[in-house]
This record gives structure tokens, sequence and C-alpha cells, in this order.
């Protein structure tokens, strides 16, 4: 039995590879999924946006013009930013003390890193409620060391949402410089120290400049998940704290205005992968990121 | 990696050093902490909470009680929540496993036209906003009725949680040495056979992680369940959303201490598995 | 068993501009026990891989006994093949890999039992069935993947370096074992090695490949003996090349000058030149280390080639002298370690005979 000629007439050429007639077949139910599940909802989310009810960018238009949505456009990447910055100040020491440490120690980081990052983003919402309450934890806590009379309003503002959203992507900033940082061999810092550098010199001219690779991807991570966000500035936010994806919410199913629900999700979608493109560029990242 | 020898030479500088260096380790330690108590605080918390016997949510709660628990394993509406999200869970599972086994053979061992596109392809959903693919795919099922279907929700799902699938499987495929499946087909071997009495059995742990991971990303997932839910078919997850906006009781603790520890049991069931087949942490 | 002749006809290989094999052709008999010899990159491996069916020929055809093979599936040829890494199953025991082949072939459950028992038996490994093949040495590995190999009966065996992993003794081991298996079962098998040595032991003939082509084929002693080209006479043993001049070339010999060395004589024209060489005619003469005499200057009438002794290098059995020549060649002369005779040392001068028979002579220049 001659191997399988192939639709054009020619023989595979090698074992080794599973044939393109094979290949196709078996990414077939993988590439239906992804049209059925995926490319067509949202195609008819960017068709939507533009030619419902007749053709125009007027809903594009409104995004750049309208005060309000500018504003939300803005407030999003700001939230972004600070959130990513605060994740990477808060997980940059994180990150290391897991790459220096062994034994227990190194088992007890893990476990506080790798638990809330498989938690239900939700859950973790649901608990700053409960930790930010009139009546919870945190103020709780300030009314009996004395630092304040009355409960303060805690949720429902920017700062609520900020430091939830720090909390559930601090994971996703301190595994990418983790596993950098666990690569780099222990001899270059022995070999700086050896030629004379102090601790913290070691750290800035080695170690940190090292990290680098992971600090990008961490960096690129969150600052993307933290603009697509919807559930935790759905449940902590206030009117005064709207961003991109709350918005996107209200449109939909309380305005009913579809077409411009779809302008501002398209606009979402291409900043993020705009922003993935100009990354990769930039860094020559071409590993998926990794989980668990 | 292990810096036991960095330790103990630390250790034994760290005798001859001045105290300010001393400070400043015990500072960092402190410092991180902190952070690591920031990292924990808000995940377990739900635990305690769940156990209160006061009406409203307070910490630290007063008394011990499993009334929340009980309160939710007879609430029917609750409880239809669950078994319809767990229902979707299991298809999606499956689905998404056997689909992206299947791609993932395709990416690493086919000879694929547009391979890389595909492979971008195949992560694509990892990086998109789930709100977009929410509101897409709501726009798409509003008017078709199909809001709160199951099998809507299998295919949003497994979309999903095809990814993980690929990432898991695609890794344990690129561990696994090539001329085995060559050997297979020299003992007259099919490619079915080689794959099936071959291949499969040495990347099974690849496809259980990939397993959980869908499982999971299912069974968790609150944006697109959010928006896509109906009155009949509503997941877990939305559920709770709509309870804590209307209904905020220590309930909603209890539900998300039992999402919690489902989550942690899957997920250190793979880690111990790993550990086990000594592959190291954390990829 | 019986072993099935293989023939390949201008079997070649192209991957895009690359031609990995060029039009090969070789017949191996039935039952024997041929060797493809050659550096990394010269084809050798990829000539194996496509008649064991794992990478399709671009050019050409071979058949197995009588049965066309060139586009056969893998799985269908009915070949035994050991890897270089064993590729051993490594989630099934020692005897579930052996079976294999068998349940592929659906054979029934107590016949294979008893198989499997046999092929364990013929590489002594009789009470490792229950193993892992984690759980065992490289040269067990080995075994096993022979056993495997040959559990079904096939009529050719192929070998792609199964030796190389294995320390030096355990290899000299495994060669003679091989060897004498293929003799009791009287199968065919296409053996690939880098190691001349090794294909010198081991093959009826060997097949020498360079840069996709084949060089030559033969048997061990006319390989060493008549090497056809340069690149063989060096591959297969250590060969001395010297650049040589024909001064003459009528009935009573031939006779090469070369430079301020001195001359060569031959008593007649070597049977691997399709045509005499003329006088003037620059050539290629090449001499084994161990067919040169040394003796000191002047003892005896012969004609020599003077030289001085730059070093000594003892191997153990023997001695190699490297001489400078007159003319200012480096020439290694082969001696074995004989406690009788006087050898000369670093400094000395000697003369060098080689004997007429001992000359190899090619008319390819130097590269």
């Amino acid at each position: 039995m001659a191997a399988k000629l192939l639709a054009n007439g020619r023989r595979p050429t090698s074992a080794r590879e599973y044939g393109p007639m094979l290949a196709l077949a078996l990414i077939t139910p993988f590439v239906m999924l992804l049209f059925g599940g995926f490319l067509y909802p949202v195609g008819a989310l960017l068709w939507g946006s533009i030619f419902v009810p007749e053709a125009t960018l007027a809903n594009y238009a409104r995004i750049l013009h309208e005060p309000l949505f500018l504003l939300v456009l803005w407030r999003t990447f700001e939230i972004a930013f600070v959130v990513t910055a605060l994740a990477l100040l808060l997980g940059y020491p994180v990150a290391l003390a897991m790459a220096r440490v062994s034994g227990r120690s190194a088992l007890l980081i893990a476990a506080c890193v790798l638990i809330p990052l498989w938690t239900s983003v939700l859950v973790r919402s649901y608990a700053w409620i409960v930790l930010l309450q009139r009546n919870g934890l945190v103020n709780n806590a300030l009314i009996e060391t004395g630092l304040t009379d009355a409960p303060l309003r805690l949720l429902y503002t920017q700062g609520a949402v900020i430091a939830a959203m720090t909390q559930v992507l601090l994971p996703f900033m301190i595994l990418p410089i983790y596993s950098v940082v666990r690569n780099i061999p222990d001899d270059l810092v022995r070999a700086a120290r050896n030629l004379g550098a102090g601790s913290f010199q070691a750290f800035v001219r080695v170690t940190l400049p090292l990290s680098f690779p992971g600090v990008s991807a961490g960096v690129l991570i969150t600052f993307i998940l933290s603009l697509g966000f919807y559930i935790t500035p759905a449940l902590l936010g206030g009117p005064s704290t709207l961003m991109m994806s709350t918005l996107i919410g209200q449109q939909t199913t309380e305005l009913l205005d579809w077409p411009f629900a779809g302008a501002l999700a398209t606009t979402l979608l291409f900043a993020t992968l705009l922003l993935v493109i100009v990354f990769r560029r930039a860094l020559a990242l071409n590993k998926g990121f990794e989980l668990g | 990696m292990a810096n036991a020898d960095l330790v103990l030479a630390e250790q034994a500088a760290r005798e001859k050093r001045p105290l300010a260096i001393n400070a400043a380790t015990l500072l960092a330690s402190v410092a991180i902490g902190l952070i690591l108590l920031f990292l924990l605080l808000p995940t377990l918390i739900v635990i305690p909470m769940s156990l209160g016997t006061s009406a409203y949510i307070e910490f630290p709660p007063h008394g011990l009680t499993l009334r929340w628990y009980e309160a939710y394993f007879t609430d029917p509406d609750w409880m239809a929540a669950t078994w319809f999200s767990f229902r979707i869970a299991v298809a999606t599972t499956g689905s998404a496993t056997i689909i992206g086994t299947l791609a993932a053979v395709s990416l690493v061992r086919g000879r694929l036209p547009g391979r890389e596109l595909l492979r971008a392809l195949a992560l694509a959903p990892l990086i998109v906003p789930h709100i977009v693919i929410a509101v897409a795919l709501y726009l798409v099922f509003a008017p078709l009725g199909l809001t709160g279907s199951f099998y809507g929700f299998v295919i949003a799902h497994s979309m999903l949680a095809v990814p993980y699938v690929v990432i898991t499987v695609s890794a344990a495929l690129q561990r696994f040495d090539p001329n085995l499946e060559l050997a297979a087909l020299n003992c007259g071997a099919t490619r079915l056979q080689a794959f099936l009495h071959i291949v499969l059995p040495n990347i099974r742990p690849g496809v259980a992680a990939g397993a959980v991971f869908a499982f999971l990303a299912s069974f968790d997932e609150a944006t697109v369940a959010f928006f896509i839910s109906g009155v009949e078919g509503k997941t877990i997850t939305r559920k709770m959303f709509e309870d804590i906006d209307f209904n905020l009781t220590p309930l909603i603790a209890a539900v998300a201490t039992v999402l919690t520890v489902v989550s942690l049991v899957l997920m250190s069931t793979i880690e111990i598995a790993r550990q086990r087949s000594g592959q190291g942490r954390l990829g | 068993m019986d072993g099935a002749s293989v023939s390949v006809h201008g079997l070649g290989k192209r991957y895009g501009a690359v031609r990995a094999v060029k039009a090969v052709d070789i017949e191996v008999r039935p039952g024997e026990f041929l060797s493809l010899l050659g550096p990394s990159g010269s084809g050798k491996t990829t000539l194996l891989m496509m008649i064991a069916g794992f990478e399709i020929p671009t050019e050409g055809s071979m058949r197995i006994g009588d049965r066309d093979v060139t586009y056969v599936a893998p799985n269908r040829r009915n070949i035994g093949m050991v890897f270089q890494r064993y590729a051993l199953f490594p989630h099934m025991t020692v005897a579930d890999n052996v079976a294999f082949p068998l349940r592929m072939r659906k054979v029934e459950k107590t016949e294979i039992a008893r198989r499997v028992a046999n092929a364990l038996a013929l590489v002594q490994l009789q009470d490792f069935g229950k193993r892992f093949p984690s759980e065992l040495s490289g040269g067990q590995q080995q075994r096993v993947a022979v056993a495997r190999a040959l559990v079904f009966e096939p009529p050719v065996l192929l070998m792609d370096e199964p030796l190389g992993a294995l320390d030096k003794k355990l290899r000299e081991q495994m060669q003679i074992e091989i060897k004498r298996l293929q003799q009791r079962l009287g199968v065919t098998v296409i053996y690939v090695t880098h190691d001349q040595e090794e294909a010198l032991t081991m093959s009826d003939r060997i097949a020498v490949m360079r840069n996709g082509s084949l060089e030559q084929i033969g048997s061990p002693t006319e390989l060493y003996d008549s090497p056809a080209t340069p690149f063989v006479a060096d591959f297969v043993g250590k060969t001395n090349f010297l650049e040589a001049v024909c001064q003459s070339c009528n009935g009573s010999g031939l006779e090469f000058g070369l430079g301020q060395s001195g001359f060569i004589s031959l008593k007649d024209c070597p049977p691997n030149l399709t045509t005499p060489p003329r006088p003037g005619e620059k050539m290629r003469l090449g001499v084994r280390p161990e067919a040169i005499r040394m003796a000191c200057p002047g003892d005896s009438d012969d004609r020599t080639l003077n030289g001085v002794v730059e070093a000594v290098i003892f191997v153990g059995s023997f001695r190699t002298f490297l001489v400078r020549l007159t003319g200012g060649e480096l020439v290694h002369v082969q001696a074995s370690t004989d406690h009788d005779m006087t050898q000369p040392n670093e400094g000395d001068r000697v003369g060098l005979t080689i004997p007429g028979q001992a000359v190899q002579i090619f008319r390819e220049r130097r590269q």
C-alpha cells in the first residue's frame, strides 16, 4: 500500500510529521469552534458598530468627541497604568524572594502566590467587598486602632477598584519575573561580589538588568488584563469609576445601544491587540504566557 | 537555584557585618510578609466569613455555624445554578480537551500551511478581553433567544478553555521523543494506533492538566456567564453576581468558599502530580 | 528466518536545495551484514531512514526481496529497526515493549508470550520482562531494542549507530553479540556507523559514503587493501599521502620521484588505475603506516627514503613514529613494540623502505 497521495499529487516527504491532510483534519474542530464562538461574534460586533442601522462611523466619532467617553477611555488607561505600576512595585520583591529562598519558605511564598491565582476573580472581588464595607475588616481595624472615628466610605471608590485589581493581577506580574530570575545562575552574582560589588550594587548591575524580560512580560500581561477587566470594576466601582469594560456592559444591558457598545468593544479590542503587537515587536517575545 | 550555599555564606558574612544590614533584611522580610498577606487575605477570608452566625457580613464572625451552607444546599435556585454550572463545566471539559488535544497534535506534529497564524489564533481567546467576547456573544445570542442555553454556554466556554488545553498538551508533546512514534510505526502500528498506544499514555499529565484548567475556566468564569445567562439558564457565577448586588448575606460567602475549595483541590492535584513526575515548580 | 535482499537504485533525497543523498545504488545480498560507513553529513543515516520508510525519496526506487517498497508506509514494510537511543516505550514493561510488534500484527496472546520469551532469551534478558526501561542500563536497553526488532522475525534489520552511547568495552562486547546473533538468524542487516573499526569488525561488506554519494563498496579486506579513493584510504584505517611525479612507466615497473625525499619503485601497475601513469604526471601515493619498514640509513641496498624521527608516540601494543622526510613531508610509521629490536629515538636519522605492493596510487589531487 503506497503512502497516501496528497490532493495535489505529491507525496508527504517525511514520516516525522503528520501530512497536511491529517494535520488539517485534526485542527478543523478547533477552527470551527474558533469561528463560531469567536470570529463570527466579534466580526458581527464590528459589523454592527459600523453598519447598523445605516453605514456610519458615528459611533466611533462619539467615543472621540463626547467628553464623557474620552474621560472613560482616559480613566481606563490611567487605572491600568496605576495597577500595573503597583503590581510591579509589590510583585518584584516577592518574585525575587521566591526565586532566592529555598525549602519551606519557598513553598510558603509559592502557595501565597498560587492560591489567589487559582481562585475565581468573582470570589476575590467579593472578598474585597467584605473587607471594605462599612463594618468590614478594614474599617473595623481603623476604628479600633483609633485612626478614625467613623467608618470611612471605602467601597465604590477608585481606590477600591485599584486595590482589588492590583491584588487580583499581582500573581500575573510575579510569575513571569520569578521564572526569569530563577534562571539567572547564582554564579553571576557571586562573580560580581568577588569582583568587588556590594550586595546592592550586584543586584542593580547584574540581577536587575537580567530580570528585564520577565518584567516586560509581567508588565504586558498585567496591563492588558487591566484594560479589559469587568468583574472587579463592576462589583467594586461606582459611577465615578466608570471604565471601558463597565461602560460597555452598561451600554449593552441597560441602555441597549448595541451599535455603540460594539464600537466601544471594538476600540478596546484593537487597543489591546495594538499593545500586544507593539510589545512583541519591541521585545521579540514569542511564547504565550504559560499557566500553572 | 537552591541557594543553601549563598544563604550560609551570607549568614557567615552577616555575623561580621554591621547591624544596619540585618535591619534591612528584617525590613525586607516584613515588607514581603505584608505583601503576601495582601495576596492571601482577600482570597481566604471568605472561609471564616461563611461560618459566622450574624445575618449580615461581619468580620471577625461572632459565632460558628453551618447554617449558611445549609441555606445554600437547600435553596432550589442556588442548587439549580450550581448544577447548571457543573453540567456546563463537565461538557466544556470534555469538548475542550478533545478539540484542544487534537489541535495541539496538529500544531506540534503536523505540516500545516499557515501554522504560525493558527498558533497565534489558538492563543487569541486568552488575549482578548472577556468583556468583548461576552458582549459579542450576547449580541449574537440575544436576538436568537439563545441566552441561558446550555449549548450556547458550552460553545462559549469551550472557546475560552481550549487555549489552556493547547498550551499544556503542546508542552507535553514537545517534551515527548518523536522517535518513539517512529519506532511504533516501524513495529507495524498505524498513525492512530501509535497515537493511542504510545503518544497518549505519555502525554497524559499534560492532557489532564489541560482538562482541569478547562473545567475551572468554565466553572469559575464570570464575565461571559454574566452576559449570556438567561432567566432559566443561570450560572452559579451569575447568581452570585446578582445576589452581591441585591441580596448580600453570608450565604454568598458559603458559595464562594465552595468555589474556592473546588478550585484549590483541583489545582493542587495537578501541582502535586507535577512535583511527583519531577517537572519542577511553576513551569 | 531467512534474510531478504535489499536493492536500492538511484535513490536520492533532496531537502530544498540540499541533496542529502545523491543517486545511490546498492545491492544487499540476503543474509548479508552491510555497514554504511561515513562521517556525519555523509547521508548514511538519511539513506537508512529512506529504507525504513521514515523519509520519502525524491528520486530512485528500492526493493526488499522482490517487493517494490519505495513509497510503502513505514508500518507496512515489515523490517526491524534499532534506533540510536533505543526508542523504548517508557510507559511499558520490557515484555510489553517486545510484544508490541506482535500486538500490532494481531498475534494471539499465548503465542505472543511464547515469542517474547524467546526473543528475550535470544538477548539474554529472560528475567527482565517485568522491568521498565528506566530501570535498565544502557546496554540492557539496547538489547531490549534488538529483541523488539527481531521478535516478529523480519527479513531485514536496520541499525542506526546503536552502540554509540555505550562505553568501549561494552561496545566491543555488543559488536560480537550482534554479529553472532545475525549469523545465527540469517537476517540481512544494514548497519550505520561512523566508527571504521566497528565496520571492519562486523561487516561482510562496507559501503563508504561521503557527501551523499557512495565512494566505494566492498569487503573489509578490499576496502583496506585496495581503497578506490584517498578518502576511503584515510577513512578506513590510516594512510600516509605523498605527492609524487611519475618518472618512468615501462615493462620493468613504475618509478615515482618524491622530490628531495627519494624514489619509490613498484613492480606492477596497480589495478585501481584505469590507464597507466604517464611520465611527468603528478599523482598521489598512499601507504599505510604499518607497511613502512625503518632501518638505519645505509643498512640496506634497497631504495630508501631518508628522514629524521620527530616524535615517538607510545600506543600500547605498537609505537607510532613521526618521521620528517628530507623533502619536508611528515610520515607516520607504525612498528609493534618489539623489545628485541632496537627502535629509533627522537632525533635519530632513519631510512624508510616501502614495499611496492603496499603502495596505493591515486589520480585525485589534494583538494
